[in-house]
């Protein structure tokens, strides 16, 4: 009896498993994606302004400014509902192929292999350039280091300069703090400072820029990086190559680290549309007091 | 109730027939076959979902041992899943990490729970035990980013002043707050274990003239010592599957320290990089699959361990048996 109802049980296990290895196989092998996102996935839809629904999900760095933008733009159209995710840029990019949201916050480029992806489907990401952000060195209020060339940060975070001293400092070693790997300023850090070199295996990492900031204004000897946005007076930024970041430095670009935030739809908004509307709130006096505020620099002097 | 008594007259249980129609035998057999299967599903519905978890995992883990082997990840210490010419897949130093901390936070945290709860069952008042024992379960709901806020926060910032560590965020302040959130755990199941042995045991050890701590050494722990072991092991699995507060706490270097044994360095644990990493990634790209493959090294890892404590039990519950 047992043994008959152990083989039931079993047998019913592995038509479970036998039908989804059977539909994951589908899926794999089947070069468009399962019917539901394919159905949804054509292309953007003219949604009418009113009563429209909005998808936004993306990048932690774009994020607050989306919030912002979607608190600012419910009251101009109440009948809007916008939902706004942050699950980070390459999530963002993988709900906007997929169809899953309609606007994808990034603070990177697409990746090609992302773009790949889209135009096997028949979509074409557009990128909607809607503000500037600069990389801050910073470091702990205490510490006596005035400025920093790139190629000091660059031994700093190779692992060649390893004490403070090294650079005019206190006798002190370096605590290095850098975003993950997968984070947009990771890799804006990466493009402008590190080149083909890599981290040296000291490197302690945080997962957003306000653990970064707190790290370092906690922490003696430590150097991290972050936004212009979070920079205050608890930690010190430092000025790279002679430029102290800062709104003028970062819009103009002459500050070295310099990287825009974006907004990626599939294919150009439809004129009228409540995308279009989102895509270019930024241009709006509202849509730049918001990016200040959050501390960004519009891309625009207005 | 006298009167529901005389409500259902004797006349009441001759309703039903005697013997019943073979049609009311099928359907009763029906039902008893039907509810014996769907008892059945339910039971085997866990063991349903390790496995689709496991073959999810494998599936998307599959495609990075097809491309870089097994070889690199179970050799180098170099983690750089991003770099744009020649990325690097070693996993030593991940593993080193959540092997470290775990054993850390065991160190720690399996003396402290087991005395807590032998002190809890038996040394301590019983209205104490009645009050200290909720708080002590309280704690073990207190959700693990509470845990790590404390440790960036209080901990780290503590062990640099303090102690003088140029860093706080490192192996030894993860594996003191891991130790600390799986201590409840310990303590409580441990002590249910324990006093589940009862008087009797007790009694019977203190007539053959034992002290109280022979009673407690070579009595009753021995007796419970499958729901001590038990304990430990729940509270290695949650030390080990623990995320968040890891990914906070351990500062997350990609290394094996110098002196391999220097906790007051930062590592980083296989469950931190799939977090944290994970949500940046490219679908489909390589890290991405990295990624799951070190999602499949780590159940791979917790089911060993799993398997081992398991064998464990069994021996000392075989050892015992044996004395007894």
């Amino acid at each position: 009896m047992i043994t008959r109802g152990l083989a039931v049980t079993l047998a019913a296990a592995f038509v479970v498993l036998g039908v989804t290895a059977y539909w994951a196989q589908a899926q794999t092998t089947r070069p468009s994606m399962p019917p539901a996102a394919a159905a949804s996935a054509p292309a953007p839809k003219a949604a009418p302004m009113d009563k429209a629904a909005l998808q936004i999900d993306g990048s932690t760095t774009v994020g607050p400014i989306a919030v912002e933008f979607v608190e600012a733009f419910k009251k101009l159209h109440p009948d809007v509902t916008i939902t706004c995710k942050q699950t980070g840029s390459g999530d963002g990019a993988a709900a906007l192929i997929d169809g899953r949201c309609q606007i994808a916050t990034m603070s990177r480029f697409m990746k090609p292999e992302e773009f790949k992806s889209a135009v096997e489907k028949g979509e074409m990401p557009v990128a909607h350039a809607i503000a500037m952000d600069g990389v801050c060195m910073i470091v702990h209020p205490s510490n006596p280091v005035k400025a920093l060339t790139i190629a000091q940060v660059h031994d700093i975070y190779t692992g060649k300069i390893a004490n403070w001293k090294e650079l005019g400092g206190m006798d002190a070693p370096i605590v290095v703090v850098s975003r993950d790997t997968s984070s947009g300023t990771y890799e804006t850090f990466t493009h402008f400072v590190m080149g083909k070199d890599k981290l040296f295996d000291k490197v302690e990492y945080v997962n957003a820029n306000p653990q970064a900031h707190a790290r370092v204004s906690t922490t003696a000897g430590a150097i991290g990086y972050v936004g212009l946005g979070f920079v205050d007076t608890k930690v010190k930024a430092l000025p790279i190559d002679g430029v102290m970041p800062s709104r003028k430095t970062v819009q103009a670009g002459t500050y070295p680290m310099t990287r825009p935030l974006f907004l990626f739809t599939n294919g150009y908004p439809k004129l009228g549309s409540v995308e279009h509307a989102f895509c270019t709130f930024y241009l709006t006096e509202q849509g730049q007091k918001i990016i200040e505020a959050k501390g960004f620099v519009p891309v625009t002097s207005y | 109730m006298s009167q529901a008594i005389q409500s259902e007259g004797p006349a009441a249980e001759f309703t039903r027939p005697l013997l019943l129609t073979p049609g009311a035998d099928r359907a009763g057999w029906l039902a008893a076959k039907a509810g014996r299967a769907a008892l059945l599903l339910v039971a085997g519905a866990s063991v349903v979902a390790v496995l689709l978890i496991f073959f999810f995992i494998a599936r998307e883990a599959i495609p990075f041992f097809q491309e870089r082997g097994l070889g690199e990840a179970a050799s180098s210490t170099h983690w750089y899943p991003e770099d744009a010419t020649a990325p690097q897949f070693g996993m030593l130093a991940l593993i080193y990490g959540s092997v470290s901390v775990t054993v850390g936070a065991l160190i720690l945290a399996v003396p402290l729970g087991i005395l807590a709860a032998v002190v809890l069952s038996d040394i301590v008042p019983f209205a104490v035990r009645q009050c200290v024992k909720p708080v002590i379960e309280l704690l073990a709901a207190i959700p693990s980013v509470a845990f790590g806020v404390f440790a960036v926060k209080v901990l780290a910032p503590l062990m640099q002043e303090r102690l003088g560590l140029p860093t706080g965020t490192n192996a030894l302040n993860a594996s003191f707050v891991l130790a600390l959130m799986a201590t409840p755990t310990i303590v409580s199941v441990a002590e249910d274990s324990i006093w589940a042995v009862g008087r009797e045991l007790r009694e019977a050890s203190y007539a053959c003239g034992a002290t109280r701590a022979e009673t407690l050494l070579k009595v009753v722990l021995p007796a419970a010592h499958n729901g001590v072991i038990a304990a430990i092991v729940l509270g290695m699995m949650r030390a080990i599957g623990e995320t968040m507060l890891v990914w906070m706490a351990s500062g997350n270097a990609c290394q094996v320290p110098a002196p391999w044994w220097d906790l007051s360095q930062s590592v980083r644990t296989l469950t931190a990089t799939v977090a944290g990493e994970m949500g940046e990634t490219a679908r489909g790209s390589l890290h991405y699959h990295s990624l799951f493959a070190v999602a499949l090294v780590l159940l791979v890892f917790s089911l060993g361990l799993n398997l081992l404590t398991e064998r464990l039990l069994s021996k000392a519950r075989k050892s015992a048996g044996a004395h007894a």
